[in-house]
């Protein structure tokens, strides 16, 4: 796949971002790239008519907002983007609104894979386990007669 | 070009049941029968289980976890690695229920068969109920929330040893604890001489060969590289046994010419269709350290659902919250105070519901959410936040609810906010991990195999995976497929005689 399928839709798939996962507004362009690069990796392997398809979705998604604001998605509000994307989340079409499932995924791949990213919303998953709290055990107390005969 | 390899049995799919009747048959080998594995996926290192989310779902699962069914409104998830889904399960490890036996009505199969070789892998896999003090707060929270509402959660047998809690499950154990094909049954195999080859894609099934393409380790991939060299190979086996899975299996029979004309093939297919479902508590519980699904709650016989505990990572718990902005972050940033229960339902085969292949041959996997299904989940996702509730939980995110978030103050409300009419495919999240059927086991007329895993009027192929059910098993699958490949196994060491060469009657009969 060439490196650069999402360069083309690069400011359109960069608005949707900012809306799905509003965090990603503040992004430098060191983030955006991380960010981008693993939806990259992610669709170079799919098969090439999956990654076409996805290219025409962002594009529609630019445009379908003029019918009804009368600007493409990228020049919107905040809360008209909210607004459409929504309204696109809950269509009728099956096939928009499965589109649209694809690229919020691909969204929140590339942004809660990121290692910086688990750290910030409290993830902190460890292959020690529990040796890496420290040892610590659970808080809540569980009823004994509960318990399944080992 | 393409190279000629001659073994006596081959088997397709290194997971609980290609890697147990390799296991099974490894006395053959012993004896000198030529026995091969053939696995798609890699074999990694122990030290290549690191945890990390992305990293590990690329190289363990088939599209990274990410399968799409043919309308794009459920994702599946299975292995695709040196022992298969064993390696990305939790070790769940129950007894087939007796009622779901015998509803299969599969002439020679009866339930205390599928117990007593159940028991013999229990055995095997070191299954066992976890000791209490390694019980996080997710799992007791859950057990609590059913207490309060007069359910008895139940707690899984699980196949671990020197487990340490990394929580890290579905992303293979990265402490080797998880007693998956990987770990037992596979090196038993091999240590008796059955032969495992990685990297190895079965392309077409003909008259007794296998054509398989071996591909190269590449840049930056995990595992190791396969023992056999890059390239195209036609393996020739008085014995072929489908072992890829139960849209794997399929797509390899329909795919191939030679055999592709066998009746039933790709039919009843069934997943226990999931929702991941979320809620928040006003104090950080422990859930991304211990075993994840540590218990569960069966209402499948009363209705159509089990509960299970479970936690996720970041991207797939994001995933798996319908809708997106301030609402969909906020929860997110919530991680440490998250309750999780996975939903399951408990779908029955139809006729829409199948396995078939595009033009290129690849799996295509139809599924359509019947009535029955939809309103399963719904009674599942409402006894949920019920649990979730009673448990403590400040707010629950249920993904047939519109808007998915229902505070406390509602939480006397849920028959009403959590509704069929929200079910809305292809907005909300929807995934399955147990897949089952395509190969289903039963009459001639009406199925593809016997009980035995003989396909129908082919006696040298055997099909010995999850694809055998005829419908769905209404709990986790894994021992079950390692019961049938224990009866597989069994018939073809009493077919021996008659379809291996002089060489292995002559082992036999030693």
């Amino acid at each position: 796949m060439p490196a650069n399928l999402l360069f083309p839709v690069r400011h359109i798939l960069r608005t949707v971002a900012m809306t799905v996962v509003p965090e990603s507004s503040s992004f430098d362009e060191r983030a955006w790239a991380e960010l981008e690069a693993v939806i990259e990796e992610a669709l170079a392997k799919r098969p090439h008519h999956v990654r076409r398809q996805l290219v025409v979705f962002i594009r529609l998604l630019q445009l379908l907002p003029v019918a009804r604001f009368g600007k493409p998605l990228t020049r919107l509000g905040a809360a008209q983007r909210v607004a459409f994307l929504e309204s696109i989340e809950r269509s009728r079409v099956l096939l928009i609104r499965r589109g649209f499932w694809g690229v919020r995924t691909l969204v929140l791949m590339g942004y809660y894979t990121r290692e910086a990213v688990a750290a910030a919303i409290g993830y902190r998953a460890h292959r020690d386990g529990w040796a890496a709290r420290g040892g610590t055990m659970a808080t809540v107390p569980l009823a004994p007669t509960l318990w399944m005969e080992p | 070009m393409i190279e000629d390899r001659e073994y006596d049995v081959v088997i397709v799919g290194s997971g609980a049941g290609g890697g147990t009747v390799a296991q099974e048959l490894g006395p053959l080998a012993l004896g000198g029968t030529r026995i091969l594995v053939v696995e798609q996926g890699p074999r990694l290192t122990d030290d290549e289980f690191t945890g990390v989310e992305r990293d590990m779902a690329d190289s363990l699962y088939e599209d990274g976890g990410g399968f799409l069914t043919a309308d794009g409104t459920m994702t599946l998830a299975f292995g695709r690695v040196y022992g298969g889904s064993t390696v990305v399960y939790t070790g769940t490890s129950l007894i087939a229920p007796e009622r779901v036996i015998r509803h299969w009505h599969v002439p020679g199969l009866s339930h205390d068969d599928i117990e007593q070789r159940s028991r013999k892998y229990m055995m095997q896999n070191n299954v066992h109920a976890l000791e209490p003090d390694l019980i996080n707060d997710n799992n007791r929270l859950f057990v609590d929330g059913c207490r309060k509402l007069g359910w008895k959660a139940q707690q899984f047998p699980l196949n671990l040893k020197g487990c340490r809690g990394s929580s890290l499950c579905n992303l293979g154990c990265p402490n080797a604890a998880k007693q998956g094909t990987n770990r037992v049954q596979l090196p038993n195999a091999e240590a008796n001489g059955v032969e495992v080859v990685t990297r190895a894609e079965a392309l077409e099934v003909g008259d007794r060969t296998v054509t398989v393409r071996v591909s190269p380790k590449r840049d930056g991939e995990k595992g190791m590289p396969s023992s056999w060299a890059p390239g195209m190979y036609r393996v020739r086996a008085d014995i072929v046994v489908l072992a890829g899975g139960a849209v794997g299996t399929s797509a390899l029979i329909l795919r191939s010419p030679t055999i592709r004309t066998i009746s039933h093939v790709g039919a009843r297919f069934t997943c226990h269709p999931a929702h991941i479902l979320v809620a928040e508590h006003d104090h950080p519980i422990t859930n991304d350290v211990g075993h994840p699904k540590s218990f569960y709650l069966d209402r499948a016989e009363e209705e159509r659902f089990v509960l299970e505990t479970c936690m996720y990572f970041p991207f797939i718990t994001a995933k798996n919250l319908t809708g997106f902005g301030a609402a969909h972050s906020q929860l997110m940033r919530a991680f440490s105070r998250l309750q999780m229960i996975l939903v399951l339902a408990c779908d029955r085969a139809t006729p829409r519901n199948r396995v078939t292949v595009d033009s290129a041959g690849r799996p295509v996997v139809h599924y359509t959410f019947t009535t029955d299904t939809i309103e399963a989940m719904v009674r599942a996702t409402r006894a949920s936040a019920r649990i979730f509730f009673a448990a403590g939980a400040v707010r629950v995110h249920a993904p047939s609810a519109d808007p998915p978030l229902i505070a406390r103050r509602d939480a006397g409300r849920v028959d009403e906010l959590i509704d069929v009419r929200h079910f809305q495919p292809g907005r909300i999240s929807v995934s399955a991990a147990h897949l089952m059927g395509g190969c289903a086991m039963g009459q001639p007329h009406s199925a593809v195999t016997d009980s035995f895993g003989r396909v129908h009027g082919v006696p040298w192929l055997r099909v010995a995976d999850s694809s055998l059910f005829p419908d769905a098993l209404e709990i986790n699958p894994y021992l079950t497929i390692m019961a049938l490949a224990d009866r597989v196994a069994e018939g073809i060491r009493a077919d021996a005689g008659s379809l291996l060469g002089s060489g292995t009657v002559a082992v036999r009969a030693s």
